[in-house]
């Protein structure tokens, strides 16, 4: 169902209208409350009066990650600090972290957002949400924790971990939806199999997973091992966290909630505007926020903008599935590479399971990839030409997906290691110095 | 008669064939034969042994994987040509050996060979045939 009507399915017309209108007034407060944005729009000679249409947004220059770490801690926040209710930070596992300031009606905001989430798993009162994002500087946890009680269903505020505990509450408490990253996702799959449940052992319906990427054959076994409709998330800390676009049931790409998050698609590396349909690199900018309003913000996901009505009813304009960020994209031989079509491939094969790692290393001259998979019950054989066979084939579908020749090992199940937020899937050894 | 063998897939990292056999002694599991196939990057352990659920379970819980391979077990007369005879008893008809390990026996003149074989209902019928010893699982348990 949909949540907020009249914002979901709003005309284009009047939508555009409400866009700009808000964008000025964001603009307009950056530049006022903002030091590190008065100077950015000095410098490039552009007066907030200078936003007339939408088009004009692309007067402004772009704000990185590294300004935002620039501006650490609390150098972005364009209310007095006693406005600010509640900080989020991102991981800081690269760098120092970037910070994010909610106001109270910032709150109310995030909470509509991850509500229309739940809009689109048909949620109500009577269902039950086993929260398994992580709780804490995350965004994750209290981003769903609050869309949950916007809309009033009962929250578990279970957080990531233990995952015999995450079963015995999806059991116990008769959970509906889920949420947590795919790969935790999947890996509560696996865990319930090996225990000997089925799907109908548990009442889940719907599942709402990101934090990270995942590829449409991850979904479908997702959705086979767990018994349910998977939908895709889209956030990040730095523009307010999850619920800026998300997956109606048509999964046909995400709702991005264009009345609070203008949208535009760059060329990476010229940074000019692509048109809808094109490929390129997110660029987001806050249209409602207060605490830490965002211009123009460089994501590094690539993604491809779609507008016009969904199959479902609503107007708001879609993101294709993130496909790799403009910095995860792996460069081997020359070729580009990135994560996600090395787990197509492997997907591709029968009786795979979902816990691989890409391993990039250049023990000469060239480099090489291994591409370590577990071994599961129904890959393993008694033979070892057999094994040796299925080494092959892996290998044979990624060249079929990159263009390059990657050695497959087969590992023991359980040997890589397991996240309970996002799965660290590729290890580069290469010293580039 | 059909004989099931464990299949155990072993990563070549140091320590993992002894973690899994180490499994089984801590079962009390009591191994009639054994033997690994090895490769550059991983081996499979094959494994005779006395209580086929009690060990697959417990090697399992340790997150192996393990499968169960129908094999059969013969008897060859300890001297010389003995083995050679059974292998021409299977490759006149065609049969395709997988793999062969051997083991002791408690009869001094006796040895015990293990075979995969391609066509096993086949091979067991020209074997029986032929008047060769098949060994049932109770004849293996008592070894």
């Amino acid at each position: 169902m949909i949540w907020n009507e009249a914002a979901e399915c709003m005309d284009e017309e009047d939508k555009k209208e409400l866009q700009l209108s808000l964008l000025q007034q964001t603009v307009k407060r950056a530049y006022d409350n903002v030091p590190f944005y008065k100077k950015l729009l000095d410098d490039a000679g552009v007066k907030p009066e200078d936003i007339k249409t939408l088009k004009d947004i692309e007067k402004i220059p772009f704000t990185t990650k590294t300004d935002l770490r620039a501006a650490y801690p609390f150098k972005m926040f364009a209310v007095p600090d006693e406005e600010i209710v509640e900080i989020h930070t991102s991981s800081g596992t690269t760098g120092v972290p970037t910070v994010s300031g909610y106001t109270i009606k910032d709150l109310d905001i995030w909470g509509e957002m991850t509500a229309r989430g739940l809009g689109m798993c048909n949620a109500t009162k009577k269902d039950r949400i086993q929260n398994c994002y992580g709780y804490g500087l995350f965004t994750g946890g209290f981003g769903i924790h609050y869309g949950a009680r916007t809309v009033g269903c009962t929250v578990i505020p279970i957080s990531a971990g233990n995952t015999k505990r995450q079963v015995d509450t999806l059991l116990d408490f008769q959970s509906t939806i889920l949420t947590c990253t795919p790969s935790y996702a999947a890996y509560i799959g696996e865990y319930l199999k090996k225990e000997g449940y089925k799907p109908d052992d548990i009442s889940l319906k719907y599942g709402v997973f990101g934090a990270e990427m995942w590829t449409e054959e991850m979904r479908k076994g997702i959705e086979k091992s767990l018994g349910i409709t998977a939908l895709n998330i889209y956030g990040l800390t730095e523009v307010m966290g999850p619920g800026i676009a998300i997956e109606c049931p048509e999964q046909t790409g995400l709702h991005v909630a264009d009345d609070h998050f203008y949208p535009e698609i760059i060329d990476p590396k010229t940074g000019e505007t692509l048109p809808d349909g094109e490929k390129g690199e997110l660029v987001l900018t806050t249209l409602t926020r207060e605490g830490s309003p965002i211009i123009r913000f460089r994501t590094k996901d690539i993604t491809t903008l779609h507008k016009g009505k969904c199959a479902c009813g609503r107007t708001s304009c879609k993101i294709e599935r993130i496909t790799g960020r403009s910095d995860d994209m792996l460069k081997i031989r020359g070729v580009m590479v990135f994560p996600y079509q090395i787990e197509r491939a492997l997907f591709k094969t029968e009786g795979i399971e979902p816990t691989y790692q890409i391993h990039v290393t250049r023990p000469g001259l060239l480099d090489e990839i291994e591409v370590k998979v577990e071994a599961s019950p129904d890959m393993f054989s008694d033979e070892m030409k057999e094994l040796s066979t299925l080494e092959n084939t892996l290998s044979k579908n990624i060249h079929n997906e990159i263009g390059l020749r990657v050695n497959v090992t087969l590992v023991e199940p359980g040997s890589l290691p397991r996240s309970e937020g996002k799965a660290i899937r590729v290890i580069d050894e290469r010293n580039f110095e | 008669m059909k004989i099931k063998q464990l299949s155990v897939f072993i990563e070549n990292k140091e320590g993992r064939l002894k973690n899994a056999l180490n499994v089984l002694s801590k079962e009390n599991i009591n191994i009639r034969a054994l033997s690994v196939a090895d490769s550059e990057k991983y081996g499979i352990l094959r494994l005779i042994v006395n209580d086929n659920e009690k060990a697959k379970k417990a090697l399992e819980k340790e997150n192996l994987i393990v499968k169960e391979t129908e094999v059969i077990v013969v008897g060859i007369p300890d001297k010389p040509n003995g083995l050679n005879h059974i292998l021409e008893i299977l490759e006149k008809d065609g049969i395709n050996v997988e793999y062969i390990y051997a083991f002791v026996s408690t009869k001094a003149d006796e040895a015990v060979v293990v075979m995969k074989i391609e066509d096993i209902e086949k091979g067991l019928k020209l074997l029986k045939e032929a008047n060769s010893t098949i060994l049932t699982r109770k004849d293996i348990n008592n070894l």
